[in-house]
């Protein structure tokens, strides 16, 4: 509706850009745009339609939305960078986000974060080396009657111990999911 | 006739395990032969006790909890489908204290109903405020709603009668609803249970809005966090276009008015109002300068109308029962009831809505039943991570806007966040600091820079280095970041900062003071 028109000077290279990409993340790029291109504010929805399907928003998605939308690659890729929620990069098979808000901290967030890094043997923002899990801080999940809350993929759990986010993990390896 | 069993598909209650409760109930009563319908309603709210399951009987619904899976074979022995003796019987729903007490008008519904059976929301009051509404003319519905005295329950209190009367004077041929569901506050989820546990009570609310003020469309921007308040929004959507009441024509009326939900992204910077306007406009949510105030320049530059989800849920029974019902609740100039969350270290954490005038430490301890840890309550956190905190001395402040800006605090969005006396105030004033480094948008320069300057003040005073000098430099800082930040998170960090500083200063290494500033 009201987005601006603005010429970047970039050469267009979208379409070369998606020429060697795979097909299937051609595919939920071109998904995500045919579906959502004509809506106001267009760009939100086609970034999580992007991230729902193949679970990250691939460097070479960017040139090609700007082109759909008629932005600039800046306001695309500025969206992108400036949301905790989008990521850049694919994420392990199981995401696990672990509460670090107030509440959760008044029980205990900060001895099971801890734990987590060192069961996993990784810091926030990383993946394990085998690609089986990402560990994100979040910031409530407004689960705070039941503190300290974790996010396993799209599962909240509650009143989590370190024992229990084991007993979660030894679960999601197991293909509970 | 079948048995009907409740099991709440509230996002906490399923965090403790309700969907395996659920299947082993139905389970366990295909192997009984036993005649049940399950309905997963919302939650109660009476957290400690979830997955609380109630059972109907002719006397009323019977309450167990919490039911954890294994349960389940020991309940239906016990006879729970007619309301059966058992150690986890909690009695009838109705008369559990923490319920009784309470004065629940926006929150009549939840965990009563099937949040996504519309036959149920009409046969509990549902969609008498719309009809009522379609019934009187724009300005008539405005005047309903401010005279109910309703403030804006996201946070800021602004009369929300006020910000409709301006949008539907200002003329535009396409004007907006939106409501604010970004809830990123730690301590609070009362947004959450309604859209999860009632949300036609939304949708009515934003219908009645647009039907007021002129506005078609309306959007609800979710944050990405609540995946299943999503599901269950666009669950009653449907249900609702499905039968008139969204879409064209609303019930005959000629009006017409469009509801979809817009995920956030994480961005916490995007429950203030500007920002989550740029961001439905698909822009990084980089917070505007106001003037123009969205009621005139809004969504896509039209006249809008952006209000919390409680806020827009309380629109239904004032329209339904009349502002006069609604103001006579509460106290001073904050009027009708606030739906209270109690969340950290309590040992009855629960959804409490009472009319204003509540104390703190009528909640902390009536309802909160003290800590859970057992140790005595040493500070709460009100209203989120930009409000104050509280010591002792404190807690018996009523609950109440005016109440609260006495005290250099504010009610927010009515969470409580409770802290045992383990808590060292200094971390959380870095804390603080460092959430509004990782949130801030960037746009002003207070906020963006002055919280990681924070940090490393706060790193230094935890440190013992220099402490006056530091302190008195941490001041100087919050003093700039309250004066010169372009919105509330810059502009209310120093809220917990200065508060943690001012009444614990012995965790910043300073004398205790026997009188706190």
């Amino acid at each position: 509706m009201d987005i601006q028109t603005k010429d970047t000077g970039f050469p267009r290279t979208s379409s070369e850009k998606a020429m060697s990409l795979p097909e299937n993340i051609k595919k939920a790029i071109d998904t995500a745009i045919k579906g959502n291109k004509d809506r106001p504010g267009a760009l939100l929805p086609i970034l999580h339609g992007i991230q729902d399907d193949i679970g990250h928003i691939p460097p070479e998605a960017v040139p090609i939305i700007a082109d759909e939308l008629n932005l600039s690659r800046a306001e695309v890729h500025g969206a992108i960078s400036f949301y905790h929620y989008f990521r850049q990069t694919p994420p392990g098979r199981h995401s696990i986000q672990i509460c670090q808000a107030e509440s959760c901290q008044a029980m205990g967030s900060e001895t099971l974060t801890t734990h987590a890094k060192q069961s996993l043997g990784i810091d926030f923002h990383s993946t394990t080396s085998d690609q089986e899990f990402s560990l994100d801080p979040v910031y409530c999940l407004g689960n705070c009657a039941c503190s300290p809350a974790v996010m396993v993929d799209d599962e909240v759990y509650g009143r989590v111990t370190p024992e229990r986010l084991e007993q979660i993990l030894d679960q999601v390896r197991g293909g509970r999911q | 006739m079948n048995t009907k069993v409740y099991i709440p598909r509230d996002s906490s209650a399923l965090s403790l395990g309700a969907d395996q409760t659920a299947k082993a109930i139905a389970t366990e009563a295909t192997k009984r032969g036993a005649n049940i319908d399950i309905i997963r309603n919302g939650s109660r709210g009476l957290f400690w006790l979830e997955p609380m399951i109630e059972v109907a009987t002719p006397q009323g619904r019977v309450a167990y909890g919490p039911v954890a899976s294994q349960d389940v074979p020991g309940l239906f022995d016990a006879g729970f489908l007619s309301g059966g003796a058992h150690a986890l019987n909690l009695g009838m729903t109705e008369d559990i204290s923490y319920l009784r007490k309470q004065e629940r008008l926006t929150f009549a519904r939840v965990g009563i109903t099937d949040p996504v059976s519309l036959q149920d929301y009409l046969d509990h009051e549902g969609y008498r405020g719309l009809k009522r509404a379609l019934s009187m003319d724009g300005g008539a519905i405005v005047k309903e709603v401010t005279d109910s005295g309703l403030r804006g329950r996201g946070g800021a209190a602004f009369p929300t009668g006020i910000k409709w009367n301006t949008v539907l004077n200002t003329a535009a041929v396409q004007k907006y609803i939106v409501c604010n569901a970004d809830e990123g506050d730690s301590g609070t989820y009362s947004d959450r249970m309604i859209m999860e546990g009632d949300p036609f009570v939304l949708i009515e609310g934003m219908t009645i809005a647009g039907i007021a003020v002129g506005a078609t469309h309306g959007y609800i921007y979710l944050r990405s966090e609540y995946p299943h308040a999503l599901r269950v929004l666009n669950e009653a959507i449907d249900v609702a276009v499905a039968n008139n009441y969204l879409g064209t024509d609303i019930l005959g009326s000629g009006k017409n008015f469009r509801l979809e939900v817009r995920r956030g992204a994480g961005a916490y910077v995007c429950g203030e109002e500007t920002s989550l306007l740029e961001s439905l406009e698909g822009k990084r949510g980089l917070v505007r300068f106001k003037p123009p105030l969205p009621a005139i320049q809004g969504l896509f530059g039209k006249p809008t109308i952006i209000n919390n989800v409680i806020s827009l849920a309380s629109v239904p029974i004032i329209l339904d029962k009349g502002g006069e019902y609604y103001r006579d609740y509460g106290m001073g100039r904050s009027r009708g009831t606030l739906p209270i969350q109690l969340a950290g270290n309590l040992k009855h954490c629960g959804l409490v809505e009472k009319a204003f005038g509540v104390t703190l430490r009528e909640l902390l301890y009536d309802y909160g039943g003290g800590s859970a840890s057992g140790r005595p309550i040493r500070a709460v956190q009100v209203g989120g991570p930009l409000g104050s905190y509280l010591p002792e001395s404190q807690f018996d402040t009523p609950l109440d806007y005016e109440a609260f800006t006495n005290i250099w605090a504010v009610l927010g969005h009515g969470g409580i966040v409770a802290f045992d006396d383990t808590v060292d105030m200094a971390k959380m004033a870095r804390y603080a600091m460092e959430f509004c480094a990782i949130e801030s948008c960037g746009k002003c320069t207070p906020c963006r820079i002055g919280s990681i300057r924070g940090v490393e003040v706060m790193d230094k005073i935890i440190a013992e280095q220099d402490r006056t000098a530091n302190i008195a430099l941490l001041r100087d800082l919050n003093d700039t970041m309250l004066n010169g930040s372009l919105c509330a998170l810059g502009g209310m960090t120093p809220y917990p900062v200065l508060s943690a500083l001012n009444h614990f200063p012995e965790d910043f290494g300073l004398q205790k003071t026997s009188q706190a500033a």
